[in-house]
């Protein structure tokens, strides 16, 4: 027999807390991110792993070490440390002659992977060799997918998911207007590339309500091409993607609502009694002595 | 009409001032406007992406998020706190959750019982009156423990009990019993909640186990002899505990599965009675076999000991013929005891 669980209980409030924050919940918080080196990293990939946590900023944990790991024989050490710092994303960094500046990008689900896709760096200016003012930390960007060839591979399609996953942000019901001031752009090129660039967006005077958009580049600029993937199974996606019972909005039967929001409801009424109903009375149709005895 | 020509005039004016916020494009985006996300599926320019690649990059960005925050600009609005803040609606693209959905927690042993018979839980004060201090006295926590010290000063012993035993240390372990019984209990509950297999646990103290619990201790005791308790005492109509089958190896498993069908039942009676009328006496060729052997030896052996030797020749010979004979019956002789010391020899 396997050896029994133990069973951790909480001696303090704060560490009772701390677990049951740990715990599935019906809406989660931002996604947070893990981002740290390989076996052995370039100049250029520590510059864009630092860039990307500047980026995610509040939602990451930039990591100083390396780690001896192969993601891609054995994705169990990276499972491990995103279990520990408890963030479903995380971005390594790496380079070997095989693969100069390597980028691994993918996501956990339940502190297992769930999908992986490894991009090499072929350019790279930083945020700090744009010299513009910069965006206020956290703020929710615009998300741009440029190109037909998004949508054209599975490991495309896998790998836009995970760009908006790793910068969206978080769920939200309302936004201020002038604080959307940042715009992220994925480029797909027909030659199978993928251009990252990040704006500022500036809101100009346009003469009517809706502003006039100018975008400043602030940096990071990478291109990345696509290497290996690692993509999830279509069950485990199916099981990842499920959506809380409690979250869902249930349909009420009979009331509906026009194109101009009246609402409208529609009410049943059940069959007649026509048997029993009391007709015009007359003489004839009166029921003689036998038949009320009967 | 002159004044609307001035202001149309002026408009016009105004507009040519600005830039324009409207953008032609050949295919329309998809947005998701609840992660603010628009999707261009138009075909690249490879031209002006080979020459000017990130000129290109900015104006292409640059239409696609002013028809985003086109859209954006579009939904409704209210005002919090000087802010212009807008509502945006449930996102579309969906997104893998970081865990699983939460199950919801699975009842203990008693929530499920006092589900079955219809318990409810009843709501206590904090604090209650307590008559004999005459004072309030809380539920549980802070100052309880004082106040049941203090109303527990001197404790009766009991007619039967020892009277050299202490009271007050007899409580303190049956307290002590109980609390980690309840702990216990609980392990138990998430066990069942985690799918956990947990050996079994042996007899609690009996002061504060319960009838089953001492009853299932009883009938695993009794099993537990090397013969697996076939030679143990029973009380008149005692009855064996149930689930203990893994631990009582040499019980009978008398309780047999209803038959399933009307059908099925009618064959088994009727075999039962097949058995019972056509019972005849089963001869067994070898046992009758070795039983006539055993017969002839009995005889020969009888023959030898009334059989006499008329000349006495040597002691030694009289002494193989004694072993000849029948072997004593076991537990009759006397046992000498271990004399042989050391290691056994093969």
């Amino acid at each position: 027999m396997a050896p029994i669980q133990r069973v951790v209980k909480p001696t303090t409030r704060k560490g009772k807390k701390v677990l049951l924050a740990r715990e599935p919940q019906i809406i989660e918080g931002p996604k947070r991110a893990v981002i740290f080196q390989g076996r052995r990293t370039s100049e250029r990939v520590r510059n864009t792993l630092k860039d990307l946590y500047d980026l995610k900023k509040p939602d990451a944990k930039l990591l100083a070490r390396k780690n001896d790991i192969t993601i891609f024989e054995n994705a169990a050490p990276v499972e491990e440390i995103c279990r520990k710092h408890e963030t479903p994303l995380f971005i390594m960094g790496t380079h070997s002659k095989k693969r100069p500046d390597n980028l691994v990008v993918g996501r956990m689900f339940n502190c297992a992977l769930l999908d992986m896709v490894e991009l090499g760096i072929d350019s790279f200016e930083g945020l700090r060799d744009f010299a513009v003012p910069k965006i206020t930390l956290g703020t929710k960007p615009c998300l741009i997918f440029n190109g037909p060839a998004w949508d054209q591979t599975d490991e495309y399609k896998h790998l836009r998911s995970i760009f908006i996953d790793l910068f969206h942000r978080e769920q939200v019901e309302s936004v201020r207007l002038q604080g959307l001031e940042h715009a992220l752009s994925f480029t797909a090129t027909p030659e199978g590339k993928i251009l990252f660039r990040s704006y500022k967006v500036l809101l100009k005077k346009s003469g009517c309500r809706t502003p006039r958009i100018e975008l400043e580049e602030i940096g990071p600029r990478l291109d990345f091409t696509l290497r290996r993937s690692k993509l999830s199974s279509e069950d485990l996606l199916k099981q990842a993607c499920q959506k809380p019972k409690a979250l869902k909005v249930i349909k009420k039967k009979n009331i509906s609502t026009d194109g101009l929001g009246t609402v409208h409801g529609q009410i049943h009424v059940g069959k007649q009694n026509i048997t029993g109903i009391q007709t015009r009375k007359m003489k004839g149709l009166k029921k003689t002595i036998k038949e009320k005895k009967g | 009409m002159d004044v609307v020509a001035s202001i149309l005039e002026q408009s016009a004016k105004d507009a040519e001032k600005y830039k324009p916020v409207s953008v032609n494009k050949h295919l329309e985006l998809e947005y998701d406007l609840g992660t603010i996300l628009a999707i261009d599926n138009n075909e690249l320019d490879t031209r002006k992406l080979r020459e000017k690649k990130n000129d290109y990059l900015l104006n292409l960005t640059r239409d696609n998020v002013q028809l985003l925050l086109n859209k954006v600009w579009d939904l409704p609005t209210e005002q919090i706190d000087e802010a212009i803040v807008v509502k945006l609606p449930p996102s579309t693209f969906v997104l893998p959750r970081g865990k699983p959905v939460p199950k919801p927690r699975p009842l203990t042993k008693w929530q499920e019982f006092a589900k079955l018979k219809g318990i409810q839980k009843k709501k206590k004060g904090k604090l209650s009156w307590d008559e004999q201090l005459k004072k309030w006295v809380p539920l549980y926590g802070y100052k309880r423990a004082a106040a049941e010290k203090e109303k527990e000063w001197v404790l009766e012993v009991p007619d039967n009990a020892n009277p050299m035993e202490d009271q007050f240390t007899k409580a303190k372990t049956l307290k002590s019993e109980r609390v980690s019984k309840n702990e216990l209990q609980r392990m138990r509950n998430i066990a069942k909640a985690r799918n956990v297999k947990v050996p079994r646990v042996g007899l609690t103290n009996p002061d504060v186990s319960s009838a089953k619990d001492l009853q299932t201790a009883v009938t695993v005791a009794r099993s537990s002899t090397a013969s697996l308790g076939k030679f143990q005492d029973k009380l008149p109509k005692e009855k064996e505990a149930r689930g203990v089958m893994e631990l009582t190896p040499g019980a009978t498993r008398k309780r047999k599965m209803p038959p399933a069908s009307s059908d099925q039942e009618r064959r088994q009676n009727l075999d039962i009675v097949d058995a019972v009328l056509n019972k005849r006496p089963k001869i067994d060729i070898e046992k009758a076999v070795a039983r006539h052997i055993n017969q002839e030896q009995i005889e020969r052996s009888e023959e030898k000991k009334n059989f006499r030797p008329k000349s006495g020749k040597k002691g030694n010979r009289t002494k193989k013929l004694k072993g000849v004979g029948k072997k004593p019956a076991g537990g009759r002789g006397q046992r000498k005891g271990k004399t042989s010391v050391g290691r056994k020899r093969r």
